[in-house]
């Protein structure tokens, strides 16, 4: 389900419209995405950084199965702090997305459609998204603290031996990001600092 | 012949140290220093794209949140780097120095929340739980006191970090053309707008030191040296000119200060190195 209303919701203070976008994701809500939307996720991130990709890895060489399945899901690039007490997590910003990107086709090809982390990603990653149908989103690393606010539960699935990069299923609701990478080509970290960027002595 | 000018010798217990290493660690990790967050705000008012505004305004919207609810402002609170100058007048009674301050770092971790994110080993990954130990990098200095300084580095903008060794021959120019080079490879992956630390000359190590170091400088304060300052602000112009922006969206602010520290080097040596600290700058300061 999709609406592009801001409702209240100004994450980033810019009062900018605002697509919503709810899980399970299907292709035509992210066919709807380009390159510099602000988005709203509500429902369930799945969450594995480096150790837990390597395992995933693992998982599949071996013909195991994966913690959880890919197929129209949501995978952070996260590894929070402790949670307070009282609180479901701890500052819970994005880490950079590249180092995951040798294990990243993998997952792809089995139906997860968008990604979110902050830094570019490989051209061999950019390639499987357009082929499959998967868009990578940036949140912002240092609104960790905001950010926390938006997560309703955050629960340990997978690989808890590994602490801080064990692989978590968080609800949230409304929590911010912005598109990098549309099913078109759009690449944000292309057009945004090529339309910023200036030659000394032009104005 | 031996000039013996007496001298009392003041004891600094490693308590204390313990102590102050835990709040300033505290301190760094959730709440934005005021100079760093006078540097945002001059960001936003001179920032153009709109989606570059509007990170900068989720940047001071997150400082705020962080102060208040007591979390960390970012969650790799990353690797406590130490900086201590201690006076030679001084006497460390209680234990070893590094003891002292690990101790601070751990009980700092526990207490805020902050996520351990040392691990023991390069090689087999294992994480020691507690974020120690901590990178202690000790001046002798004159005097009786010891002030610390404690840098909360985050990594992921120290993996984009780099260091070349120039020869006397490449020159000025070289030196801008490398640091630019080295934001602009950097894009996103540092968390812009970054604050960047150069260390110009010494020695290989010396100048990766005083690069880290000149990150702990008051975020826009000017080197003294009215040469050096000028660098730093043909240095900041240019990286301002990529376009890469808050967050790497685009936009006009991709630094929001170069600090250059110098140091005398070889005749046949002009080292540079690049350190980069994201839009998350931790610092904190104290004396004993």
């Amino acid at each position: 389900m999709i609406d592009t209303t801001t409702q209240g919701f100004d994450p980033f203070g810019a009062g900018s419209s605002i697509i919503r976008l709810h899980t399970p994701v299907l292709l035509e809500q992210i066919q709807l995405f380009h390159a510099g939307d602000i988005v709203a996720l509500s429902g369930t991130l799945y969450v594995a950084r480096d150790a837990a990709h390597a395992r995933m890895a693992e998982a599949l060489t071996a013909g195991k199965s994966l913690p959880f399945n890919p197929e129209g899901q949501v995978l952070y690039y996260m590894g929070p702090t402790p949670a307070p007490p009282g609180r479901p997590i701890g500052s819970c910003g994005p880490t950079t997305a590249s180092r995951m990107d040798p294990y990243t086709p993998m997952l792809i090809e089995r139906g997860l459609r968008v990604m979110l982390g902050k830094g570019y990603r490989s051209v061999a990653v950019k390639e499987s998204m357009l082929r499959h149908g998967c868009v990578y989103l940036s949140a912002v690393e240092g609104m960790a603290a905001l950010l926390a606010q938006q997560v309703v539960t955050s629960e340990v699935i997978a690989y808890a031996d590994l602490g801080p990069e064990a692989v978590l299923r968080l609800e949230v609701i409304d929590f911010p990001a912005v598109v990098v990478n549309d099913l078109y080509g759009g690449d944000l970290y292309i057009s945004g600092p090529a339309q910023w960027a200036r030659t000394r002595g032009t104005p | 012949m031996v000039d013996r000018v007496s001298s009392a010798i003041r004891d600094i217990h490693t308590d204390v140290i313990t102590q102050l290493v835990r709040e300033l660690v505290l301190q760094a990790s959730l709440e934005v220093r005021e100079d760093h967050r006078a540097a945002l705000c001059r960001a936003l008012d001179s920032e153009e794209s709109a989606l570059g505004c509007a990170v900068l305004r989720g940047l001071l919207a997150n400082a705020d949140v962080a102060t208040r609810e007591r979390m960390a402002i970012c969650q790799d609170t990353g690797y406590a780097v130490v900086f201590c100058e201690l006076g030679q007048d001084a006497h460390l009674v209680g234990g070893s120095l590094q003891t002292a301050i690990d101790e601070g770092v751990r009980q700092a971790w526990r207490a805020g929340y902050l996520r351990p994110s040392i691990v023991a080993s390069p090689l087999d990954r294992r994480n020691t739980g507690d974020n120690t130990p901590a990178f202690v990098h000790v001046d002798l200095v004159s005097g009786d006191q010891l002030h610390l300084t404690v840098l909360a580095k985050g990594c992921g903008c120290d993996n984009m970090s780099a260091l070349t060794m120039l020869t006397p021959a490449d020159g000025r120019a070289a030196v801008i053309d490398f640091v630019v080079e080295t934001i602009r490879k950097a894009g996103p992956k540092a968390s812009p707008p970054v604050t960047i630390g150069v260390g110009l000359g010494g020695t290989f190590d010396r100048a990766a030191l005083i690069a880290k170091k000149a990150l702990t400088r008051t975020s826009g304060q000017p080197h003294p040296d009215p040469e050096v300052a000028t660098l730093e602000r043909e240095i900041l112009d240019r990286i301002n000119d990529l376009g890469i922006g808050p967050a790497g969206f685009g936009g006009r602010v991709t630094a929001l200060a170069v600090h250059i520290e110098t140091s005398p080097t070889h005749i046949a040596a002009l080292p540079v190195a690049v350190n980069i600290d994201c839009h998350t700058h931790r610092v904190a300061a104290g004396v004993l």
